[in-house]
């Protein structure tokens, strides 16, 4: 076991490597240039001298970005091991400080999202197994699709067009009521920020369960169909009794190695449903930072991901050993 | 482009029509089922022979499916007396299988149905529950308890996630709830180890995938077993098993019923398995008993037709250097079957009378009986 997760690390980080190197030429070759764009900015101004090709050149200068890519690569990667990502240029701010400003609107909506999408998704996937082809396997079905289909910005309009505007029983979007905010005792702070977070959490529950869903009915259905299924009934074993302990646990394996796997994803935030409604998490900032062109924010994003992407995939292969007996990892 | 004419193909209009019916059909059986849970007598009646512990009465099961209706067991009759062994033979698909499965009421529902007949149950003082009828919840106080069954792949019917001690513990635990955790574990023990596992504490703790497939057939017979039933449905048990660990399976079940005095339901296609153990076998086709009879009257006197043939395709050590010769044709389509006897068309003796009507079964001697048009030719020529 150890020995396994020490090659898994190493691996992780060789491709983690290699990650990096690709955003950060890609970054490189974007045509957003936050650098152009201050450039003209201050070749505009009044009693400016310089011309914006050399603002360029001295920017480019002042920021680190003459040194072509590779060698611009090892530089930020020799800071970044060190836990330095330097200063964000949107925001004007040390990167880390940043990130720790916003990551927890991110955490909470990542979280109350994923308890939603387990409990609803679950058991619905399971019921629709047991009454296979009957109509709440149709009615399942047909709610996974339509809700796997449907657009994160047209739920949120739809969502916001009911509640917000028609209802007004919720804010457009931010995560405070700018207003009122500051005068309310700590508690009601939290209750306002939470109040906030529905109908993003709603929104991003409804385009997600379906597949979730789906995947429940089929893993269930397979196992529903085992010799040991019918060796349980063969035992006398209640019908309840029969789903819920024999083919339950089994079904659980797949599903805690994905959700084992997404639980990494917490911390990535949600990049369009943080948009949409103006929630100031990791997601909505890393949008912010990416369309001016900044660099060193995207990186950090961008590797931040990357990890929890890889941390994921090490955990749903831990937990695929812990959950089923047959797996032995070496 | 012109029509397909085989029988394998179906309108729409055709398979919705079947749809709906199978659908009204199968709503109907389940909520007789459903019902009868209310009133006991609907489903208790009395044995014929108090010395049976099952009797299979004129039992029919079919499969309402989306192209029409298989009719796997069509009326079969036998009985299975108290500590003895009846084996059930036929080729793949002649409805073996789903008479024993029919025992336990293990059909897969709502598609599969016992739809007529009786299979007694002998529940003492000359009492009988009437199987077919009866309701869900008393088949689970009877399956794993007084009726058990082993399957034929033991490499899949052990729950992959669980202890073999858990899962043995389970059936005790559910029948038994008065034994305490103590005696249900040293009962599990006792019986693992009454099925020749030799370390038995450490199998106890193990996990299905660290056994053998023998090992593991043997923990399902201890699992079948565990609470003492009065029969134990054998289906197939030893066909996924290499031949060594056939011998000794079956050895196995002829000594734990001695020692617990349990009938046996054997199923198979094996016919060296069969002449073995059996006192009564049941040879069948198309889901008809073709003919039922001891050992001997099977192997020595064969009256059916498909009997014989199936003997004549056997290998033995008489006829080691002759050709084997194999039963023509292939087997029929359980969802056309003919209208006369089943196995007409693979009849080298089919007479114009196999064709037109069923044959009807007739006493051989009092414990041989075939169903062949054959036998009644004779007896009318006075052979």
């Amino acid at each position: 076991m150890g020995k396994f997760i020490l090659k898994r690390f190493l691996w992780s980080i060789l491709i983690l490597f290699c990650v990096m190197l690709i955003v950060y030429t890609l970054m490189h070759c974007l045509p957003t240039n936050y650098i152009d764009t201050m450039a003209r900015q201050l070749a505009t101004r009044p009693g400016n001298t310089k011309s914006a090709t050399e603002w360029i050149a001295e920017l480019n200068a002042q920021y680190g970005m003459d040194k072509g890519i590779i060698p611009g690569f090892f530089t930020w990667l020799k800071s970044a091991v060190r836990g330095e990502f330097g200063n964000s240029w949107r925001w004007t701010l040390p990167v880390t400080q940043k990130f720790r400003d916003v990551i927890w609107y991110s955490f909470a909506l990542g979280v109350a999202t994923f308890i939603f999408q387990v409990a609803i998704a679950i058991p619905l996937g399971v019921l629709a197994a047991k009454r296979q082809y009957g109509i709440a396997d149709y009615s399942v079905t047909v709610i996974a699709m339509v809700c796997n289909s449907l657009p994160t910005f047209f739920v949120a309009s739809v969502l916001k067009m009911v509640f917000s505007v028609k209802l007004g029983w919720f804010d457009i979007g931010g995560i405070i009521s700018t207003r009122t905010h500051d005068a309310m005792s700590p508690f009601m702070q939290v209750m306002d920020m939470a109040q906030h977070l529905v109908l993003p959490t709603i929104t991003i529950v409804i385009v997600s369960i379906g597949s979730l869903m789906r995947y429940t009915r089929t893993n269930m259905l397979e196992v529903l169909n085992a010799d040991y299924i019918r060796t349980a009934r063969a035992k006398g074993l209640p019908e309840s009794k029969v789903i819920n302990k024999h083919a339950f646990r089994n079904t659980l394996i797949p599903l805690v190695t994905i959700l084992g796997g997404s639980l990494p994803g917490l911390f990535s935030g949600a990049l369009i449903t943080e948009q949409l409604y103006s929630i100031p998490g990791i997601g909505y900032t890393a949008y912010q930072s990416m369309i001016v062109g900044d660099i060193p924010f995207t990186m950090f994003y961008l590797s931040f991901i990357s990890i929890l992407t890889l941390l994921g995939n090490l955990i749903s292969d831990i937990l695929y050993g812990v959950v089923d007996p047959r797996v032995r990892l070496s | 482009m012109s029509k397909k004419h085989d029988s394998d193909y179906i309108s729409a209009k055709k398979s919705r029509q079947i749809s709906r019916f199978n659908r009204k059909l199968t709503k109907k059986l389940e909520k007789e089922r459903n019902d009868a849970s209310k009133d006991p007598a609907l489903y208790t009646t009395t044995m014929k022979d108090p010395g049976n512990v099952v009797e299979f009465d004129n039992v029919c099961t079919y499969f309402f499916t989306d192209i029409g209706t298989v009719k796997a067991v069509d009326g079969v009759t036998f009985n299975v007396p108290k500590r003895a062994t009846v084996g059930v033979v036929g080729e793949s698909g002649c409805g073996k299988s789903v008479t024993s499965l029919s025992l336990m009421q293990l059909l897969q529902r709502p598609t599969g149905q016992t739809v007529g007949g009786e299979i007694r149950f002998n529940i003492g003082d000359g009492k009988a529950l009437n199987i077919v009828k009866a309701p869900t919840a008393k088949m689970q106080e009877i399956r794993g308890n007084r009726v058990s069954m082993i399957f034929q792949e033991p490499m899949t019917s052990l729950n992959p996630v669980f202890r073999i001690g858990q899962q043995v513990n389970e059936v005790l635990e559910l029948h038994h709830p008065e034994m305490s955790e103590e005696e249900v574990k040293a009962r599990t023990l006792e019986m693992l180890e009454l099925v020749g596992i030799a370390n038995k504490e450490g199998v106890y703790n193990m996990y299905p995938h660290e056994l053998s497939g023998g090992m593991r057939q043997r923990v399902m017979i201890a699992m079948a077993l565990a609470c003492e039933p009065d029969i134990l449905i054998a289906d197939e048990p030893t066909t996924a098993l290499d031949v060594t660990i056939q011998a000794q399976i079956l050895e196995l079940m002829q000594d734990l019923q001695k020692k617990l005095g349990m009938a046996i339901i054997i199923v198979t296609h094996d016919l060296g398995v069969i002449a073995s153990m059996c006192d009564e076998i049941i040879v069948m086709y198309g889901g008809r008993v073709c003919e039922r009879g001891t050992a001997d009257d099977i192997f020595y006197r064969p009256a059916h037709e498909y009997t014989k043939g199936l003997l004549r395709s056997i290998p033995s050590t008489q006829n080691m250097n002759e050709r084997l010769i194999p039963i023509g044709g292939t087997p029929i389509n359980m969802l056309d079957l003919p209208k006369g006897c089943a196995f007409c068309p693979r009849c080298d003796s089919a007479m114009k009378i196999c064709l037109r009507e069923q044959p009807v079964e007739m006493e051989i001697s009092d414990t041989h009986h075939a169903s062949c048009w054959m036998n009644v030719k004779n007896a009318k020529e006075g052979k």
